[in-house]
């Protein structure tokens, strides 16, 4: 399958020199990046599959040269792309040959702590982990912690509305920011909430959140910190079927509990994560769930009894229950390692990311296998299970011919059984270019058309990280403010992407 | 008041009604249980569509947290549906009814979603806008879309559940709604602090909520403003397993508070009632005059109200919810509701002020809703077009432009 990105415009290619001799006007020598050997660096995100030479890179520093840069790229008619630690597994900032690649990463700056108030305010590139870092002295951490959490960036996770191995209790990055700074396309800057909950009027950080890089460029980011639950045990469960492991946690949810995370391995990743690192997973089983359950001492060894017997009742077949904090963390470095892990058993995987009603997991997964056996290949599984988040590893050779394509095929067939069982393409990762052209198997064109309505109110021209998301962006002059009438678009003869 | 009330059987009446009003450029009022009428700048439209028909659960799935219900379900039926299973709507909607002198808790599931309705748990589990899964709608061009899905982790597309959340009915009309729901604590206790000193009591509930407690409401009533308490109090609510409250209890009576502050247990039927009160706006319901809400970081909210005390203005009463970041003040009824006053006050901190009650006069004439930035302001508009380019969903009920 080939990515058909937007046309690349004559007119930008063209205008190449002028515009890089307007942004050494714009920016310092160090904060511009020409020569193709460094612009290769940055030819694509985490989702490595497809890669792109940046027209030019920009690093600014202050939020001014942001302004100025967007204002020069709407001058101009150039696209942006905007980019943070470049983590994005769905190609989210992936690069234009006729865009400039914005990068946020000399945006490093934690700006304010304000424990009163409990939030902090951070530059977009600060990393995640690094929020924690900077408070957890203080008994405070940053809830939302995707795996990428040592690389990935605040202001990515912002575009993506990252999440973890801890939103069943504590939310996605949606329900942990309180402001935001945006620069729009033009350079306008817009400071969304603050230290206050909630907005009034229209929630437009609410909207930013998760909109990939097409509605404006984040400059600042507050977030809420939270006090860290006094304390956290784990229990390693074993079961001897998948399905005996997705009914556990349903139950465990029936019984009124909500663990702090819930993490399910298959036994392919299991075998795999012992090979790669052992940490004491039991190798005779086929599923393995992790529970997670955090907040006083008297709290967590309650619910940890609990725990235990109902999985005694789902017939576990291994139950460990972590003693110390070091046991606790043994229990998750496989899981951490789950993903570079899948590589001893594979030369490349791709990783699937769609979230299904738990309920059908057992449905799912039966499918799932038989789609593999179809393609020839095979899946190793992670999930978030207790909020149906699947990580489908394709297991794949891409020296094989005919293997990356078979891989994608299997890939978007395995996302549309997600749909068809009433799940959606993607609960982390994001949209990117990697599913952008399975949007229409959930949204009917008028869901994607309001969709693209949004994005005219912020980007009429079309100029932030097109050909991301939508299969197919309208020019907004065609229909974003205009009416359409009996569903006649107009000028029918313009080339669309 | 308005010239003809349609009452809505389906989504096709519904469509059909919203392109007609296009058609014919004539507004529209969308009116559930009608009990947020009184909400918003006040504005005549053509026509009221009627959408107490759409109402139904239209799944239920406990274990997955899920509940899917068509747009004017009443809440009580949702809530109580829920109980039964031992689940509720963390977000603890806020009623408005006692304000307003109408019998309460008979507002609609999607009126509660509107108006981003949340309550006293907002601080810890967070807002209803959180809880919002996914829905369907008819826009204001008429067509009919859905949003999100019925699975708790989804990123597929913009997240328009945020920008529905709070927005009055004036980007679409929603059909139908699926939301978040979540386990209901096994029990609940209220610990109440008493304080000559206001602040001191702002202090404790921010004490409190930087602890890893999980308290999930703090709220402050000066002294005199609720029946049977004659000092300032603030007061700490612990919701979980019977062990863990009293664990969390006893951690926060001898850890965190001075052993010499007055305290008072409330146990679970105490406390229940007491956040019953708070939700009914008991610390200012005896007053008459114009209610405001004031959204401000928790360590402001205590020198808003002296900087509004310092100003002159006649406030009636006043209590604090979410550690201090939400104020509500009754002030005596004027023209202007000194609104010039209390956002200059409000501006200088940051965070935004809603009046919530006045009669219909004020709220034609003086701005509902904080005023925005100009750039904001332009957006805001544009993203009313996109969705709405005639203007026909709810003219004029959240800025005089749209």
């Amino acid at each position: 399958m080939s990515l058909i990105m937007p046309e690349i415009e004559p007119h930008t290619m063209s205008g190449r020199d002028l515009l890089i001799e307007k942004l050494s006007k714009i920016l310092p020598e160090t904060s511009l990046i020409i020569d193709e050997t460094g612009r290769r660096a940055f030819e694509c995100d985490a989702f490595t599959m497809y890669r792109a030479l940046p027209l030019i890179v920009v690093l600014p520093e202050t939020v001014a040269q942001v302004q100025a840069i967007m204002a020069l790229a709407s001058e101009m008619n150039v696209k942006v792309v905007p980019r943070g630690a470049g983590t994005s597994l769905s190609g989210g900032s992936m690069p234009l040959e006729d865009g400039i690649l914005l990068v946020l990463s000399k945006f490093n700056r934690i700006l304010e702590i304000d424990y009163d108030n409990r939030c902090v305010r951070v530059q977009p590139g600060v990393q995640n982990l690094t929020v924690t870092r900077a408070v957890e002295a203080q008994g405070f951490y940053y809830a939302p912690d995707p795996s990428s959490q040592i690389a990935c960036s605040i202001g990515g996770n912002v575009a993506e509305n990252a999440g973890g191995v801890h939103c069943l209790k504590y939310g996605l990055t949606t329900n942990n920011i309180l402001g935001l700074e945006i620069v729009l396309v033009g350079g306008e800057i817009l400071r969304l909430g603050g230290a206050h909950l909630d907005s009034e009027l229209y929630d437009l950080m609410g909207v930013i959140t998760g909109s990939e890089g097409l509605l404006g460029v984040i400059t600042e980011v507050t977030v809420r910190i939270l006090p860290k639950p006094a304390v956290a045990r784990c229990l390693l469960l074993g079961f001897d079927s998948v399905k005996a492991g997705a009914l556990f946690v349903g139950s465990v949810i029936a019984h009124g509990i909500i663990p702090a995370g819930m993490e399910m391995m298959d036994k392919k990743t299991i075998q795999a994560v012992e090979r790669f690192q052992p940490c004491g997973y039991p190798l005779n089983v086929e599923a393995i769930v992790i529970v997670e359950l955090d907040g006083v001492q008297a709290e967590v060894d309650h619910l940890v009894e609990i725990v235990r017997q109902i999985a005694q009742e789902a017939g576990a077949t291994t139950t460990k229950v972590s003693l110390n904090e070091a046991e606790r963390l043994q229990f998750w470095a496989g899981r951490k390692n789950a993903f570079p892990a899948v590589n001893c058993i594979a030369p490349d995987y791709l990783c699937m990311d769609g979230t299904i009603p738990r309920a059908q997991l057992p449905l799912v997964l039966e499918r799932m296998d038989e789609l593999a056996q179809s393609y020839g290949l095979s899946v190793a599984n992670v999930f978030h299970a207790g909020d149906g988040n699947l990580h489908p590893l394709i297991l794949y050779d891409a020296s094989k011919e005919g293997d990356v394509a078979r891989a994608e095929k299997l890939g978007a067939d395995i996302l549309r059984l997600c749909v068809s069982v009433g799940g959606v393409l993607t609960g982390e990762h994001g949209v990117g270019v990697e599913k952008r052209d399975l949007m229409s198997e959930m949204f009917t064109q008028a869901d994607l058309e309001a969709q693209m309505h949004l994005k005219c109110a912020f980007d009429p021209a079309g100029r932030l990280n097109p050909g991301k998301v939508f299969p197919t962006l309208h020019r907004c002059a065609e229909f974003g403010m205009m009416h359409i009438q009996g569903g006649k678009i107009p000028f029918a003869h313009l080339p669309r992407f | 008041m308005s010239l003809s009330l349609i009452q809505i059987r389906d989504k096709n009446d519904l469509v059909e009604a919203i392109q007609s009003a296009q058609r014919t450029n004539k507004s529209i009022a969308l009116q559930g249980a009608g009990t947020k009428t009184n909400l918003g700048r006040h504005v005549i439209q053509a026509h009221i569509l009627s959408l107490k028909d759409l109402t139904g659960v239209t799944l239920y799935e406990p274990e997955e947290l899920v509940l899917s219900a068509r747009a004017a379900t009443p809440l009580a039926e949702i809530e109580m549906l829920l109980a039964q299973n031992n689940q509720q709507l963390a977000f603890e909607p806020i009623d408005y009814a006692s304000l307003f002198g109408q019998s309460g808790n008979s507002g609609t599931v999607a009126g509660a979603l509107a108006i981003n309705a949340s309550g006293p748990r907002r601080i810890k589990a967070g807002a209803a806008r959180d809880h919002l899964l996914g829905f369907s709608a008819v826009t204001g061009r008429g067509e009919t879309i859905k949003s999100g899905g019925r699975v708790m982790k989804n990123v597929t597309g913009f997240d328009l559940s945020k920008l529905i959340c709070g927005s009055y009915g004036t980007l679409a009309a929603l059909t139908d709604i699926t939301i978040k729901v979540t386990p209901k604590s096994e029990t609940e206790k209220t610990i109440i602090l008493f304080n000559h000193s206001e602040r001191e009591c702002l202090n404790l509930l921010r004490k409190a909520a930087a602890s890893p407690y999980e308290v999930s409401g703090l709220c402050m009533v000066p002294s005199g403003a609720m029946e049977g308490f004659d000092q300032n109090l603030a007061a700490l609510r612990l919701e979980g397993p019977e062990i863990s409250v009293a664990s969390r209890c006893e951690s926060l009576c001898h850890g965190l508070v001075e052993n010499d502050i007055d305290r008072l247990l409330l146990n679970e039927k105490a406390s229940r009632l007491f956040w019953q009160k708070i939700k009914n706006f008991e610390p200012i319901i005896a007053h008459n005059g114009q209610v405001w809400r004031i959204s401000v970081a928790p360590r402001d909210g205590r020198d808003i109200i002296e900087s509004l005390q310092s100003a002159g203005l006649p406030i009636q009463g006043y209590f604090y919810d979410w550690a201090g970041g939400l104020i509500w003040l009754a002030v005596d009824s004027a023209p202007h509701a000194y609104a010039q006053i209390i956002r200059s006050i409000v501006d200088q901190k940051g965070g935004h002020c809603t009046l919530i009650r006045a009669d219909i006069k004020t709220r034609e004439t003086v701005d509902v809703f904080h005023p925005q930035s100009t750039v904001l302001a332009q957006l805001t508009s544009r993203i009313k077009f996109s969705f709405d380019p005639a203007c026909v969903l709810e003219r004029g009920r959240l800025r005089a432009e749209f």
